[in-house]
C-alpha cells in the first residue's frame, strides 16, 4: 500500500497516511487527485479504479465519509477491501459505535490505532483482539503518568 | 483516554468559522499561541500544543515550525508526550528534512527502552520515516530485536526490518537468517511480518530467493494449519481463519515456486486444498481464491490443479459482485499469465471451460489482442469462429476483421485473414465487408495476382458463401489476365484456362444459391473478362446475350447494356473495360493502436467507410457509373452509411440504398426551373432537397427544332468544396419537336454549407451535322430554402 486516506463527501480530508516518501506538494496533488476520482464515483459502480501506475481501492463508509488506498500492482485488491473494513471495525471497537466527529475531535488517536494495525503499507497484526490489548494498555500508560503528575511531591515523582 | 479539551476547543472554533477567511484568522490566531508556547521551556500542556498544530497540519495549513517541537517532545521522557512528537514526527517530518536526523539518538535510545510501547514508537516510526542513513545506522539493533524479544516488537521490528531493506537493499543479507527463524513462532502478527520480511528479501535478491526456497515445506504447513484448522476467533473473518496471512503466504509461495518445479510440486497438493476448501461466497474467500488462482498459474502447476483454476476464473467472471468481475478480467488475464501462449489458451480454455458464456470469452480475446500478438491471437479467433455459436459468428466475424485491420503484419496476411472469414463465416459477415474487402485488394497492387488466385481457387470450391463469391467474382472479372497468365510469385503456379474462368462465373450465373446481386457481379465480371482474355470472347457474348432476356430486370438491363457495348460501342469497350482505378480511402475515427482506452470491442460499433464520390464528366465515366453501381458504396453518395450499434440484424443491403436513392426519387412538384434556352433547346432544373447537406438535381433537356439532336451531353461543375456526382441520363438523342426528353439526375452533397450554391453547367450536342458547345451558370436553385 502506498496511501490511506480518509476524506468527507464535502472534500475534507480526516486522516492522511503515507507509507512512501512524498514532498508536501505531491500529497496535496494525489489528495486533490482522489478526492476528484472517488467523489466522482456513481452509486453502485465497483470499488476499484486505476490511476498512473496504482490501483485505487475505495470504500463509503456511513454515506458521508470515504476510504481511499493506494496499491501496487502486486498488490491483492479484494483483499484490500478486507484491509479497510478491518480499520473500520477497530476504529467502531474502540470508539464504541463510531461517526464522523469521533474522528474528527479524536484525530490522533484514530492514527494511533491505525499505527497498531498497519505499518510500512503492511498489515502488521491480523488480530482484532490483539489490537485492541495493545492500543488499552498504551493508553493505560498514558493515563497512568496523567496521574502521577497530580501526586504529591513525594518520594519517586518525577 | 480523556480527550485533550484544548484540542477539542480548538476543533470546535475551527468548525464553527463560517467563512474561510475566519477560519484562517482563528488558525492564525491558535499558530501565533502555538509557537509562543513551544518557545517556553517547561510547559505543563506541551502534547496538546502539538496535537493542535498536526491538526491545523491536517487542514492544509504550513505548520514546519513545529518540527523542532516534534525533536524535544520524542526526548522527552513522559510517553504521552513521546506518543505525540513521534506522531508529529511521522506527520511533519520526512527523510529529507534535516530535522529528521536529529531524532536518529531518541529513536536509538528508545529501541532499547524497558517499555514496549515506547520502543513500539520508535520501531514505527523508523519505519515511517525512515532515510537510508538512519537505516544502517539502526539496522543491527532491529535485528537484534528481531531475534530477542517478545511477540509485540518481534512483529513490528519484522515490518520495520522490510522498510530498511527497501531504502538499502544490501542490508537484506542482515536481516536473511534472523527472518528464517521466526517463522517457527506462533503469533500470527509476527508470522505475517516473517511472510512480508521474506518477500521483499525474495524480491531483491535472487540468491536470497535460492536460500528460503527451502522454506517452502514450512510455509505450506503453516498455510495447511490454517485452511484446516478449527474455528479460531482471534482470526477468524467469515469463517476464514486469518486470510490476510493466507494471502501473503500464497503470494510468497508464487514467487518461491516461479520457474522451480520441485517447489511447485511441494505445493501442488495445498493449492489444490485452498482452492476447493475455501468459502467463496464472501469477498474475503474471494480473496484468498483469487490469490489461489495467481499462484496456480505462476508456478508450474500440474494439469488438474491448472484446471481448478480456470474453473475458479470462471465462476469468478460470471460472479454478481461487480468488484470481483473486474478484478479478475483486468487483472488476471493481463498479468498473471504473463505468456502470451499462457494468456491465449487461457481465453480458450475459459471458453470451453463451464459454465463461462462464450460471448464473454470472445470479449476478453478481442480485448487482448495487441500487435505483438496478432498472428498466434488471430489463429485462435478463427478457430473459434468456426466452432463458435451461430449468434456470436457476427460478431466475432467483426471484431476479427477489426483486429486485423488495426494490427496486421502485412497485406498478405490481412488478405489471407479476411479471405478466411469469408469462407468460414461467410454467410454472417457484414454487408460493407465486400466493399471494403475489394478497396483492400485493389490497393494492394502487388499481390493481385496472389489474390485472384487464391479467390479463384476458393470459388471453384465453395460457390455459396456470397459476400466471398461477390468478391472472387470482382476480382476475377478485374485481374482475370493476371490469373490467366499462370504465374504467381507468392504461390506455385496452377494452369486456368480460359474456359475454366469462365465455367465459375457461368456456374455462379445459374446456380439458385446466388442472390441477384452476386449474379450482378458475375456478370460484370464476365463482361470484364471479354477484354483480359483472347479466345473466348465469342462465349462471353453468347452469356451476355443470354441475360438479355432474363426475368430479374437488373440483370437484364446489364445485359442490355453490355450487349450494346459489344455492339455499338465496341470501339469503346476496351477503354470502358479498364482496371479500376486506385479507390480513395475515407474511414472515420482511427484511433492509434497503442491507446490502451480503446478496444476492438467498442470500436464494433463504429465502422463506416465512405468512399469519395468521383467527377462523373463525361460519358465513359457514366458508364463506369453504372458498371461499377454494382459494389455498393464505392460510389454512393455520402448521405449513405450509417452505423448499426450490433452487426446483428443490419436491415438490407448498401446496394439496397443505393438503389432506393436512385431509383425511389420522383420529380417534385416544384416547377422546373429553365437554366438554358437557346436555339430551340432548352434545359430545365428542379432540385429537391436530401438531407441537411445533401441535394438532388433533375435536369431535363428537350429540343424543339425541326432536326434531331444526337450525342446530346450534359457536364457540371461546382465549387470546390461541393461534391457532385452525376447520374447516367436517360439518354443521348433528342428527337425534334420535343418527342421526347433526356433527364439526367444530379447529386450534390454541400457538407460545408456554401452558401449561394453555383453550378455550371455546359451543354454539347450534334445537330444537322454541327457540333454546339455551350455554357450557363446556374445561380440559384429552385425548392432550395433559406
Amino acid at each position: 500500500m502506498r496511501f490511506l486516506l480518509l476524506f468527507s463527501r464535502q472534500g475534507k480530508l480526516r486522516l492522511q497516511k503515507w507509507f512512501t516518501p512524498l514532498t508536501d506538494r505531491e500529497k496535496k496533488k494525489v489528495i486533490r487527485d482522489m478526492m476528484m476520482l472517488v467523489l466522482a464515483r456513481p452509486a453502485r459502480s465497483c470499488n476499484f479504479l486505476q490511476w498512473r501506475d496504482l490501483k485505487i481501492v475505495y470504500k463509503r463508509w456511513y454515506a458521508s465519509l470515504y476510504f481511499c488506498a493506494g496499491l501496487e500492482d502486486h498488490d491483492n485488491e479484494l483483499l484490500a477491501l478486507e484491509v479497510l473494513h478491518r480499520y473500520v471495525e477497530l476504529l467502531d471497537k474502540y470508539f464504541g459505535n463510531v461517526c464522523e466527529l469521533d474522528i474528527i475531535f479524536n484525530f490522533e488517536k484514530a492514527y494511533f490505532i491505525l499505527d497498531e494495525f498497519l505499518m510500512e503499507g503492511e498489515i502488521l497484526e491480523t488480530s482484532k483482539v490483539a489490537v485492541g490489548v495493545s492500543l488499552e494498555e498504551a493508553d493505560t500508560l498514558q493515563e497512568g503518568e496523567a496521574k502521577e503528575a497530580w501526586r504529591p511531591l513525594s518520594a519517586g515523582a518525577c | 483516554m480523556s480527550p485533550s479539551v484544548p484540542l477539542q476547543e480548538m476543533i470546535r472554533a475551527i468548525r464553527s468559522a463560517r467563512t474561510q477567511c475566519e477560519e484562517r484568522g482563528v488558525i492564525q490566531r491558535e499558530c501565533a499561541t502555538i509557537r509562543a508556547q513551544f518557545r517556553q521551556a517547561d510547559n505543563e500542556g506541551r502534547s496538546h500544543n502539538l496535537a493542535k498544530l498536526l491538526y491545523v497540519h491536517m487542514l492544509g495549513y504550513p505548520a514546519h515550525f513545529g518540527q523542532m517541537e516534534c525533536v524535544r517532545m520524542i526526548a522527552s521522557p513522559r510517553y504521552s508526550e513521546k506518543r505525540v512528537g513521534y506522531l508529529g514526527a511521522m506527520m511533519l517530518l520526512d527523510e529529507k528534512q534535516d530535522a529528521s536526523l536529529l531524532i536518529t539518538n531518541s529513536i536509538k535510545n528508545d529501541l532499547a527502552n524497558s517499555n514496549q510501547y515506547v520502543q513500539s514508537l520508535a520501531l514505527c516510526t523508523l519505519a515511517c520515516m525512515g532515510s537510508a542513513e538512519m537505516c544502517r545506522d539502526l539496522a543491527p539493533e532491529i535485528n537484534r530485536l528481531l531475534r530477542a524479544s517478545n511477540s509485540y516488537i518481534k512483529k513490528k521490528a519484522a515490518l520495520c526490518a522490510v522498510h530498511i531493506v527497501r531504502k538499502v537493499q544490501d542490508l537484506g543479507e542482515l536481516f536473511a537468517p534472523s527472518a528464517r527463524c521466526l517463522l517457527t513462532e506462533k503469533n500470527h502478527g509476527v508470522l505475517h511480518g516473517a511472510v512480508v520480511l521474506i518477500t521483499e528479501l525474495c524480491e531483491c535478491n535472487p540468491e536470497s530467493l535460492e536460500r528460503f526456497r527451502k522454506t517452502v515445506p514450512d510455509l505450506v504447513q503453516i498455510m495447511k494449519g490454517l485452511v484446516i484448522s478449527g474455528y479460531s476467533p482471534d482470526h477468524d473473518v467469515a469463517g476464514i481463519s486469518d486470510p490476510f496471512l493466507q494471502v501473503r503466504i500464497l503470494r510468497l509461495l508464487r514467487i518461491l515456486g516461479h520457474n522451480n518445479e520441485a517447489a511447485s510440486d511441494a505445493m501442488n497438493d495445498l493449492l489444490a486444498q485452498v482452492a476447493t476448501n475455501t468459502d467463496s461466497t464472501k469477498t474475503v474467500g474471494n480473496a484468498v481464491l483469487y490469490e489461489t488462482v495467481l499462484t496456480v498459474l505462476d508456478i508450474k502447476s500440474e494439469s488438474g490443479l491448472r484446471v481448478l483454476a480456470v474453473n475458479i476464473l470462471g465462476r469468478f467472471l460470471l460472479n454478481n459482485d461487480r468488484n470481483i468481475r473486474l478484478v479478475v478480467s483486468q487483472n488476471i488475464l493481463t498479468s498473471a499469465a504473463t505468456t502470451q501462449k499462457q494468456r491465449i489458451s487461457l481465453c480458450i480454455q475459459l471458453y470451453f471451460s463451464f459454465p463461462i458464456p462464450p460471448s464473454r470469452a470472445l470479449e476478453l480475446s478481442l480485448a487482448l489482442v495487441s500487435a505483438s500478438n496478432i498472428r498466434s491471437m488471430m489463429k485462435e479467433l478463427l478457430s473459434f469462429l468456426s466452432s463458435c455459436p451461430p449468434e456470436l459468428r457476427s460478431q466475432t466475424a467483426s471484431g476479427i476483421f477489426i483486429a486485423a485491420e488495426r494490427y496486421a503484419p502485412s497485406q498478405r496476411w490481412h488478405i489471407d485473414t479476411i479471405l478466411h472469414v469469408l469462407t468460414t463465416a461467410g454467410g454472417d459477415v457484414r454487408d460493407e465487408t465486400v466493399p471494403n474487402l475489394i478497396q483492400l485488394i485493389t490497393n494492394t497492387s502487388e499481390l493481385h495476382c496472389y489474390t485472384v488466385h487464391k479467390l479463384y481457387r476458393a470459388l471453384h470450391n465453395d460457390i455459396s458463401q456470397q459476400p466471398l463469391v461477390q468478391v472472387a467474382c470482382w476480382c476475377i472479372g478485374e485481374y482475370g489476365d493476371l490469373l490467366l497468365r499462370g504465374e504467381c510469385q507468392e504461390m506455385e503456379p496452377v494452369q486456368v484456362t480460359e474456359d475454366d474462368v469462365l465455367d465459375v462465373l457461368e456456374a455462379v450465373l445459374q446456380s439458385h444459391m446466388s442472390s441477384p446481386s452476386t449474379r450482378g457481379f458475375a456478370l460484370t465480371a464476365t463482361m470484364k473478362l471479354s477484354t483480359r482474355i483472347t479466345e473466348n470472347v465469342d462465349r462471353i457474348r453468347s452469356i451476355v446475350s443470354i441475360y438479355g432476356s432474363c426475368i430479374d430486370v437488373e440483370l437484364q438491363q446489364r445485359a442490355v447494356e453490355y450487349n450494346a457495348l459489344f455492339k455499338k460501342y465496341d470501339h469503346m469497350r476496351a477503354a470502358v473495360l479498364e482496371r479500376m482505378p486506385v479507390i480513395e480511402k475515407n474511414s472515420q475515427g482511427h484511433t492509434n493502436g497503442d491507446s490502451t482506452g480503446e478496444t476492438i470491442k467498442e470500436n464494433l460499433a463504429v465502422k463506416v467507410k465512405q468512399a469519395e464520390p468521383q467527377q462523373a464528366a463525361n460519358q465513359v465515366c457514366d458508364l463506369l457509373d453504372l458498371l461499377g453501381g454494382s459494389e455498393p458504396p464505392l460510389q454512393s453518395s455520402p448521405a449513405l452509411g450509417s452505423t448499426a450499434p450490433l452487426p446483428v440484424g443490419t436491415a438490407g443491403t448498401a446496394g439496397g440504398d443505393l438503389l432506393d436513392l436512385l431509383g425511389g426519387l420522383e420529380p417534385t412538384a416544384i416547377m422546373p426551373v429553365s437554366v438554358y434556352d437557346k436555339d430551340g433547346v432548352t434545359v430545365t432544373l428542379s432540385c429537391e432537397k436530401q438531407s441537411d447537406s445533401g441535394l438532388s438535381i433533375t435536369l431535363t433537356a428537350s429540343n424543339s427544332t425541326d432536326s434531331d439532336i444526337r450525342g446530346f451531353t450534359l457536364q457540371a461543375a461546382v465549387p470546390k468544396s461541393v461534391q457532385l456526382h452525376m447520374k447516367a441520363p436517360s439518354g443521348d438523342s433528342l428527337p425534334a419537336r420535343g418527342a421526347a426528353k433526356v433527364t439526367q439526375m444530379v447529386v450534390l452533397n454541400n457538407p460545408n454549407k456554401v452558401v449561394n450554391l453555383k453550378m455550371r453547367l455546359r451543354i454539347s450536342y450534334t445537330s444537322q451535322g454541327s457540333a454546339v458547345q455551350d455554357t450557363v451558370q446556374v445561380d440559384s436553385f429552385p425548392g432550395l430554402g433559406h
